[in-house]
């Protein structure tokens, strides 16, 4: 089957930075997608350049087998992009907006699907309010509104939640949670990265430019390693055990296991010693450990 | 097809959105001109035979009007957009470089021919006698409207900030539309200013469309249209392959 997104060998320089450094990846239709990386990593120049609004100076992007440069029309219809930025055009409402992004995808009589739209993302009653006077979190709404008029089977949100209230975007994420279900590809950037680690099947990380880790998001995590225990004990931490803490905390030992099957051995330790456990809790290594240990240069 | 007709109609909504500045500013300004240098120049000048200065005035005013609202209409929506960002709401889409292109131009064109119409009913009762050639005040009134829209594309694309856009109407627009024979004619001008308006294509616009109403201008009618037109396939081609290129627009 065709890739929803095909990435080869894409570079692309900015005077003396180095964007993007022959970034290479796929994305297969219907994934969720996860895109991370700290600010200047190259994301968004990666978002732009899948959507036309930049050039690679190498390298070929596909969208559903389209090349966004020699097939750029095919490749646009087949994309919907929320922008990072908040933008807008100030002299329209809020539905005077979808009519024309419509009628720029040639797309005519989308009245439906624009209710349908204006609807789930609970924008029904500013449907007549001109763009300016909305909040940002509506704003930003209308933005994902925008990007969805064409129907397209591929969706990039660059950051979509910055700076949006809880509600909206718990929302935002059931309504895209929904559309990737009808089998859309959705790929997202987020500063989140609970909400990478909850939505999303499969992550990369970027950065400087550089694709630093491509992994179904399990995988990535199971790698990441190590896991702490925390035990509340009877009697003294057995002295088999001791090089295994790390500190200790409310009267517990805070144990660092390189993975889940020594906790066994952990407890047979403390049976021989006769150690009676009174608490044990497992703590999982989360996404933004992950991240920021490979940020910084850690191995996963 | 449905694209360009969709930026089409986006772009007229947004300037009559704005009539009251878009529209009726610069007719209140063409009539305030009218009215002083009419007062003014009336009893000392007589531009063509049989023709008074306040009737010759007419047709360089209205052309003058159109010329810059086609200008300021096609720059001030580009340049907004790409300061406000949502410039990004055309490029995401499949539009053609043609679309695009002919959208804004033609939107430029009819901000300036309602303009012009404007302008044109609140100083012909001033004098202005039945035009003697409607056809050419027409083509003119199109393709000067056209050059212009074209030249406002070519600055919104190019400009980055609003002080260079105002750079570029000050000083490059005024003195072209000033400098063109929209108060003077050029027959009245030493030899040598003579010889440098006729390197102004403005002044073939307003020449020609002059000549529409009177039957009678500084230069032949074909002489202008040649000027006029090759100016706007001139400008057209190199506005289009700006926007096919990505100039400033895509990076």
């Amino acid at each position: 089957m065709t890739h929803a997104i095909s990435i080869e060998s894409v570079s692309k320089r900015f005077g003396s930075l180095q964007a993007l450094d022959s970034v290479s990846f796929t994305v297969a239709q219907g994934e969720f997608f996860a895109l991370l990386g700290p600010n200047g990593a190259g994301k968004t120049t990666l978002i732009s350049a899948m959507a036309g609004l930049s050039r690679p100076d190498s390298g070929h992007i596909r969208i559903m087998g389209h090349d966004t440069v020699t097939s750029a029309r095919q490749a646009r219809m087949t994309l919907g992009v929320v922008p990072q930025e908040l933008v807008f055009d100030p002299f329209f409402s809020v539905r005077e907006a979808l009519v024309f992004q419509s009628g720029y995808f040639g797309i005519r009589h989308n009245d439906a699907w624009i209710d349908e739209l204006l609807h789930k993302l609970g924008l029904t009653d500013k449907a007549g309010t001109n763009m300016r006077a909305l909040s940002g979190g509506m704003k930003r709404r209308v933005m994902v509104a925008q990007a969805l008029v064409h129907r397209p089977p591929v969706i990039v949100l660059d950051e979509p939640t910055a700076g949006v209230d809880v509600e909206l975007r718990q929302s935002l994420w059931a309504f895209v949670q929904e559309l990737n279900q009808a089998g859309h590809t959705i790929v997202l950037t987020t500063h989140y990265l609970e909400e990478a680690e909850t939505l999303c099947s499969r992550i990369a990380m970027l950065k400087k430019g550089k694709l630093l880790a491509l992994e179904n998001k399990d995988k990535l995590l199971a790698h990441s390693a190590t896991r702490e225990i925390s035990l509340k004990l009877a009697a003294a931490l057995p002295a088999s055990l001791q090089p295994l803490k790390v500190r200790e905390a409310d009267g517990r030992h805070i144990l660092q296991l390189a993975d889940i099957a020594r906790l066994e051995d952990v407890l047979r330790e403390l049976r021989l010693a006769a150690v009676e456990v009174r608490e044990l809790s497992i703590h999982e290594t989360d996404l933004e450990q992950v991240f920021v240990k490979m940020m910084h240069g850690g191995r996963v | 097809m449905h694209g360009f007709m969709t930026l089409f109609k986006k772009e007229i909504l947004r300037f009559w959105k704005v009539a009251f500045q878009t529209v009726m500013a610069p007719v209140l300004t063409a009539l305030l001109y009218q009215l002083i240098f009419s007062h003014v120049l009336s009893q000392h000048v007589e531009a063509y035979p049989g023709v008074s200065y306040t009737a010759f005035l007419i047709p360089g005013l209205v052309m003058m009007s159109m010329a810059q609202n086609a200008f300021a209409n096609s720059s001030s929506s580009l340049i907004q957009s790409k300061i406000t960002g949502n410039i990004v709401f055309l490029l995401l889409p499949p539009l053609t470089a043609l679309e695009f292109f002919g959208a804004y131009l033609l939107a430029a064109i009819v901000r300036g021919l309602v303009v012009g119409a404007g302008v044109l009913a609140v100083t012909a009762w001033f004098g202005l006698p039945l035009p003697s050639h409607p056809l050419w005040i027409l083509a003119f009134a199109a393709l000067g409207c056209g050059v212009l829209g074209t030249l406002g594309i070519v600055a919104g694309i190019w400009a980055d900030k609003f002080d260079q856009l105002a750079a570029f109407q000050n000083f490059i627009i005024m003195p072209l539309t000033f400098l063109s024979g929209v108060f003077y004619s050029i027959n009245s001008l030493p030899p040598l200013w003579k010889t440098v308006s006729h390197l102004n294509p403005v002044f073939y616009m307003i020449d020609g469309f002059r000549y529409g109403f009177f039957g009678q201008g500084d230069v032949s009618p074909w002489l202008s249209l040649a000027v006029v037109g090759g100016s706007f396939a001139a400008l057209a081609s190199w506005s289009l392959y700006l926007i096919g290129s990505g100039y400033k627009l895509r990076q």
